[in-house]
């Protein structure tokens, strides 16, 4: 009698259960409906994305100056590059670019010294970035000082212009925001009244109308020789605007907290600034992050109402470029880059919120 | 667009009470030599009349109008700062002092010129709706159109116009609207439709989108009125009368057959109106607290009549649109200029 005394070498898994063919047909190809299904899913697939990237890609035309480099069998994105310039910095005079261009790498600079980690000196490149380069990059972006020649703001435009407005709506929305929704809260009269009306006021107008307000009808109550720039009227209308719309997202997070954490904060002592700022703002930010990122978001998205007003920001100046006799009927590329710009910052925007969220988690979450 | 249309109502209706502290605003002409620019008020986009080109400088009929106001005014036809303005805040613009003069593809209609504050200063562009039709139809007239497919715009007056049109001549037609001019133009290429109908301004706008753009013919007809020109604020007469006459010097000066190129050695000439015109006899730009050759300046800095048209617009762009009504009188069509003198 034989005895077989060595082991079975272990085998893996059928390959019927394991692996790429498996996962395909557990999730995709089990039983005959999903497999239809599956199909018709990848016909539909073909049919969009085949076309869509022969347009975009294979067909396209990159190179080259005027319409007639571009053959129309696909995108023309000669036209995207015969316009980029002004479609980053708007009218902005060409000679003086370079301001623009030191002020977008300190922008991006100080953007991801903040969000990476490893960084050190936090504190203070925050502290430079809110009041330090604001000063710089007005200085250097209108001129008027250290012989740089004045531009006026008319002339800026583009995506240095969406980026501007955004960027001072939400850097600027955020603490009137919170001031706001404390305001709400509190027990004095006056200043919850006060809060009260402000928001509900700038929430029940629409955004095109404050912008049309400021840009329109204020000047018709200002005495004539007095004049505040559009830009700056448009800025102020955003700002307040988002900053209603701050208030209450914010004041749905201190809503969230349990009323124990103020109660305990006071037996300790604290003031009501301190109970604020370090024991129920903190937590209260943190679990709003989408909220604000949602906020920030459709508000970088609402700096295109701006068109109507004549300032030129992203969608505005290709909308602009789309009417030049020499490039009429090449809209869909222009639309389609103004889209991808806008995605691409949003996108960023909520992966970076994402991120701070995970930071953040400290197990409050359930 | 039917929002805006909306909206547009709301503020037309609302502007004329708040017209009032625009007119004390009186001599815009010192406030522009002061500040050394005419503000322009003008479309953001409008292919022919007003739009950017590669490199940041708006071209297009409405600006060459504001550029020949500017040579007349300060005499240099670069010292204009265009206002991009949307249909709905132009008047209000104008009214609030925001630009001296708009130039925006307004139609001239008399509640316009009555309750809004501003004056219509003369016509720059006789535009009116036109059909557009595919040329292989072999189609030479618009009253051969019965019982066509007509691609229109929604919400705008070319639908009215179109029903009365083919009403008076006793033809049929079948409208299929869109609610924008790209989505019209790709409506009538993919054959929704025989004929295209719009402002004529527009149609060989939408003509040069087409894949061959000989495809297709704008026919002669003309079935409404809308003269485009500029406007002012109603109360400083003195200004309304640089505006008016800038336009009128471009006219002139194509009638008497001066012209950008040869302007300097019309300077020369012994024809007592050009003489008038340039400023060599007479004190005309003085009358209007100009300088004496503020239409030389117009004439050699933007042009006349026929170089900003031709171009903008006509035989020298991408439109080729005849002179048609906008010739003058003299050869055919209704531009008509009062004379200088």
């Amino acid at each position: 009698m034989i005895h077989n005394r060595t082991m079975i070498e272990p085998k893996p898994a059928p390959s019927s259960s394991v692996g790429p063919v498996a996962w395909l047909r557990s999730n995709l190809f089990n039983g005959p409906i999903n497999t239809i299904f599956t199909l018709i899913g990848l016909y539909i697939l073909y049919l969009l994305v085949v076309p869509t990237v022969q347009w975009a890609f294979i067909n396209a035309d990159w190179v080259g100056t005027t319409r007639d480099d571009c053959s129309r069998e696909g995108a023309c994105w000669v036209f995207i590059n015969a316009r980029f310039t002004q479609f980053i910095y708007g009218l902005y005079p060409r000679s003086e670019i370079w301001r623009a261009n030191i002020v977008f790498a300190g922008f991006f600079t100080l953007i991801a010294w903040l969000a990476i980690p490893r960084l050190p000196f936090k504190h203070w490149v925050a502290v430079f970035a809110l009041v330090g380069f604001p000063v710089i990059a007005y200085v250097l972006l209108h001129g008027g000082y250290f012989d740089l020649p004045r531009v006026p703001t008319h002339r800026w435009g583009g995506l240095m212009l969406t980026l501007l407005l955004a960027t001072v709506g939400m850097v600027g929305a955020l603490p009137i925001g919170i001031v706001l929704a404390l305001g709400r809260r509190s027990n004095m009269p006056i200043v919850k009244s006060f809060c009260v009306i402000f928001i509900e006021f700038w929430r029940g107008v629409p955004l095109i109308t404050v912008l049309f307000m400021a840009s329109v009808m204020l000047p018709l109550f200002l005495p004539s020789d007095m004049s505040v720039d559009r830009l700056v009227r448009a800025l102020i209308g955003l700002t307040l605007f988002q900053s209603a719309y701050m208030a209450e997202v914010i004041r749905g997070g201190l809503q969230a907290i349990p009323k124990g954490q103020e109660e305990a904060a006071a037996a300790l002592g604290m003031t009501y600034w301190k109970r604020m700022g370090l024991i129920i703002l903190p937590q209260a930010l943190k679990m709003m992050i989408p909220g604000i990122v949602n906020t920030f978001i459709s508000l970088f998205k609402d700096t295109t109402l701006v068109m109507i007003i004549g300032l030129f920001d992203l969608l505005g100046i290709v909308q602009a470029a789309l009417a030049d006799s020499r490039w009429l009927g090449f809209s869909l590329e222009g639309y389609v880059f103004a889209a991808f710009m806008f995605w691409i910052f949003c996108f960023s925007m909520s992966r970076y919120s994402q991120y701070l969220e995970r930071k953040l988690h400290t197990g409050h979450k359930r | 667009m039917n929002t805006t249309r909306w909206l547009g109502l709301g503020i037309t209706l609302l502007a004329p009470t708040l017209w009032v502290p625009a007119t004390a605003m009186a001599d815009t002409l010192e406030a522009v030599q002061e500040r050394d620019s005419v503000r322009c008020g003008v479309n953001a986009a409008q292919p022919g009349f007003s739009s950017l080109d590669d490199n940041d400088q708006y071209r297009g009929l409405d600006t060459d109008v504001c550029r020949a106001i500017a040579a007349a005014a300060l005499g240099d036809a670069s010292k204009v700062n265009f206002v991009p303005l949307d249909s709905v805040e132009r008047f209000a613009a104008l009214q609030s002092g925001e630009v001296d003069v708009l130039s925006r593809t307004t139609t001239w209609t008399s509640s316009r010129d009555t309750t809004l504050g501003m004056n219509f200063t003369g016509v720059s562009y006789y535009d009116g709706q036109a059909f557009m039709v595919a040329s292989d139809l072999g189609v030479q007239s618009a009253k051969e159109l019965d019982g066509a497919a007509i691609c229109t715009q929604s919400g705008t007056t070319s639908e009215l116009n179109l029903s009365d049109y083919f009403r008076i001549n006793n033809m049929t037609y079948d409208a299929v609207v869109f609610d924008s001019p790209e989505q019209s133009i790709a409506g009538f290429e993919a054959g929704r439709c025989d004929v295209l109908s719009s402002d004529a301004s527009q149609l060989y706008a939408q003509r040069i989108q087409l894949a061959d753009p000989n495809m297709a013919v704008v026919l002669p007809e003309i079935i409404s009125k809308e003269p485009l020109g500029p406007a002012v604020r109603q109360g400083d007469d003195q200004w309304f009368n640089i505006v008016k006459w800038s336009l009128f010097a471009m006219l002139n000066a194509e009638e008497l057959g001066v012209s950008q190129a040869n302007v300097d050695e019309q300077l020369s000439s012994e024809n007592p109106d050009v003489m008038r015109l340039l400023g060599q006899d007479g004190d005309f730009g003085e009358a209007m607290g100009l300088s004496s050759d503020w239409a030389y300046q117009i004439v050699k800095q933007v042009g006349n009549y026929a170089d900003i048209y031709d171009r903008n617009v006509g035989a020298d762009s991408d439109f080729n649109i005849a002179r048609g009504l906008n010739a003058l009188w003299k050869d055919g069509g209704i531009q008509y200029a009062p004379p200088i003198r």
